[in-house]
């Protein structure tokens, strides 16, 4: 009997498949290697020609992000007592002294509280909205989903004059929560969209068991639809979290000095003589990692379908 | 335990009546079952006095009390979902200790743990109470998901077709359990099914709705032996009634437009002849498929019974009903 199956693909077919999958985690993957290895790389190696993919590991740009220096000559080193620690030591090499920490880890800070501040807020006000849009009847639903996501059909930056005037004058210019007061109303659409399909997927009949068994209706929501809807807030979380997390344009338009976020800062990271790359590349490795691990946190409630066979349709 | 009483209860879904102008009384310690077919109201009858919905007019009250004002969980009834309805997030032990720790039941944690353990027992799924919900069978799931409503003791049990999603021996078990515990807690359970057997078997009092209207109330052998009409008649009978045009086999009472005739109410080997079409022997018995005067006609025969198609039978109707040209019972 020939072995045709319509589930099971044949072995040429998981072949293509696996050679498809590896070429396109190897084209995403390739630019941050790069970022990777450039955090590692001292000035010279880091813009050699040709490229350099064998090289001697340096921490140097990691010291210049974090820290502001300044060049000294040879007699004024002299003078200096000898350096303490190994990155005094290293800088010391480059006849450089370090005067003080740069304002990265301010800058990374900022981009922190704004991002998980919006993201929460986002999520939060996103899930009472939707379960709200899901359950209730609430006059013109369908036209207040509609005009929900009208917002996002144009650029936000689109409106970045309006929005600029009208932080002036709120006085929310350079602050902390006016991004994240931002941020979350870019976000709430595609929170409430999306968390809309999670809660209407999650049955009725959860809701009216837990009121007959003696909960009140947001008792039942607490209890019943939110463990159940963990992997659609997982999923929403993640997105708003990175759209927050890599936002550039109103950063710069809106955050100078307190509340500036990492996006704006990494890029004007100066080294003496020109654009310190291994600095910029060491700032966008630690800039990556705070959605890595949130997203790999969140990653369990990503795959699994906990709802999965419990109630026959 | 308490009556549950529904006084000209009607509700509207948009266009849709589901349910007109009911009235119903559930007796303290009594089985009620309601008969009908999909989209006769039934399940709208329970969900209105769940509270889950609110009647557009008439009143709902247990034990004398009107709940219409209450929430679902001021009004002390437990309920039974036709589908599983499980808390798929917890265990199985968990799902069954929801309605007590519930801020309206409050149960001290002893408590808890002694009603749990006895009806895990009584249900069969002691075994199972630290699975995930969504690890058992559909048997077993319906079994937990009865089991959450036995924990507590509610004024009054809503079941919605508990049993319909079962396989036939555990359905047969369970409905057998469900009577049993019944009549031991003396609780009272208004349960909804198509199930014939179910609502001869464990009703005392039966509720045939057509239409949203309760067209008649009464006890299991009334409704099959003295049906108001028609279509109370086809609710209940394996194999069905056969319903003919009313002087197929004579003078008919006047008035009478259909006679209804029930495998009882036909006597085989007199009368007028009719021909085999079909012998089906099911074991337990034989159903005999008639052409009579241009008319099918089903029947029981004897289980060993001798007839084969397209042999001659003769058969006289024997007491039976007739009905007039609406389907009301002509007497």
């Amino acid at each position: 009997m020939s072995a045709f199956s319509i589930t099971e693909p044949t072995r040429r077919q998981k072949w293509i498949a696996g050679i498809l999958v590896a070429l396109y985690a190897l084209i995403t993957v390739m630019p941050l290697v790069w970022i990777v290895m450039t955090g590692f790389k001292t000035g010279p190696d880091s813009i050699a020609y040709p490229p350099k993919v064998v090289f001697s590991p340096s921490l140097e740009g990691y010291v210049n992000l974090f820290t502001t220096q300044t060049r000294l000559t040879p007699e004024q080193i002299e003078t200096l007592p000898p350096p303490e620690t190994w990155y005094d030591r290293l800088v010391r090499e480059r006849e450089k002294t370090i005067v003080g920490p740069s304002r990265f880890g301010q800058r990374f800070l900022n981009s922190v509280v704004i991002g998980f501040g919006s993201t929460f807020l986002s999520v939060f006000l996103g899930t009472l909205a939707a379960y709200a849009f899901s359950r209730f009847k609430v006059p013109l639903k369908d036209d207040l989903l509609f005009f929900i996501l009208s917002t996002r059909m144009m650029p936000p930056i689109a409106a970045a004059i309006p929005i600029f005037l009208m932080f002036r004058t709120l006085g929310l210019s350079d602050t902390r929560l006016g991004m994240i007061l931002l941020y979350t109303a870019v976000n709430l659409s595609l929170a409430v969209w999306l968390l809309k399909g999670f809660i209407d997927e999650i049955p009725r009949e959860y809701e009216e068991a837990a009121l007959i068994d003696g909960y009140t209706r947001f008792q039942a929501f607490y209890k019943v639809v939110l463990p159940q809807a963990a992997t659609g807030i997982a999923s929403t979380a993640i997105f708003c979290l990175i759209f927050a997390w890599n936002e550039y344009a109103f950063a710069v338009l809106l955050t100078s000095g307190n509340a500036q976020t990492a996006p704006p800062f990494i890029p004007t990271i100066i080294g003496v003589g020109g654009l310190d790359w291994p600095a910029v590349a060491a700032g966008a490795t630690l800039f990556l990692l705070p959605v890595m691990i949130f997203t790999i946190v969140l990653r369990k409630h990503l795959l699994r379908g906990i709802t999965f066979g419990a109630v026959r349709k | 335990m308490a009556e549950t009483v529904l006084s000209n209860v009607t509700k509207r879904f948009g266009d849709t009546l589901a349910v007109r102008d009911m009235n119903l009384t559930v007796p303290d310690g009594s089985f009620v079952v309601l008969l009908g077919p999909t989209g006769a109201g039934k399940t709208t009858t329970l969900r209105l006095i769940a509270g889950l919905e609110r009647p557009d007019s008439g009143d709902i009250s247990i034990g004398g009390r009107s709940v219409l004002r209450d929430m679902p969980a001021q009004r002390n009834v437990a309920m039974v979902f036709q589908q599983y309805s499980l808390y798929p997030h917890l265990s199985v032990r968990a799902n069954l200790e929801f309605p007590l720790r519930s801020p309206a039941l409050r149960t001290p944690e002893d408590e808890i743990a002694r009603r749990v353990g006895e009806v895990a027992e009584v249900l069969g799924i002691a075994h199972k109470l630290d699975n995930r919900a969504t690890e058992l069978s559909g048997g077993e799931m319906q079994r937990v998901s009865i089991g959450r409503a036995l924990v507590r003791e509610p004024a009054l049990f809503l079941m919605d077709e508990p049993l319909s999603s079962l396989d036939a021996k555990l359905r047969a078990d369970l409905r057998i359990e469900l009577k049993r515990i019944q009549q031991d807690l003396g609780a009272t359970l208004l349960y909804v099914t198509h199930d014939q057997i179910e609502a001869m078997t464990m009703a005392t009092h039966v509720g045939v709705l057509n239409a949203g209207v309760l067209v008649q109330f009464g006890s299991p052998r009334e409704i099959y032996e003295n049906p108001a009409s028609e279509y109370v008649a086809s609710r209940l009978g394996q194999p069905r009634i056969n319903i003919l045009p009313a002087d197929l086999f004579g003078a008919a009472p006047a008035g009478a437009a259909t006679i209804g005739l029930r495998p009882e109410h036909l006597f085989i080997g007199e009368g007028q002849e009719a021909s085999v079409i079909r012998v089906e022997h099911l074991g337990d018995q034989t159903r005999l498929h008639l052409r009579f005067n241009g008319h099918d006609i089903v029947t029981l025969a004897d289980a060993h019974t001798p007839l084969r198609a397209g042999e001659m039978v003769r058969i006289r109707p024997d007491d039976p009903l007739y009905f007039d040209a609406d389907g009301n019972r002509v007497t």
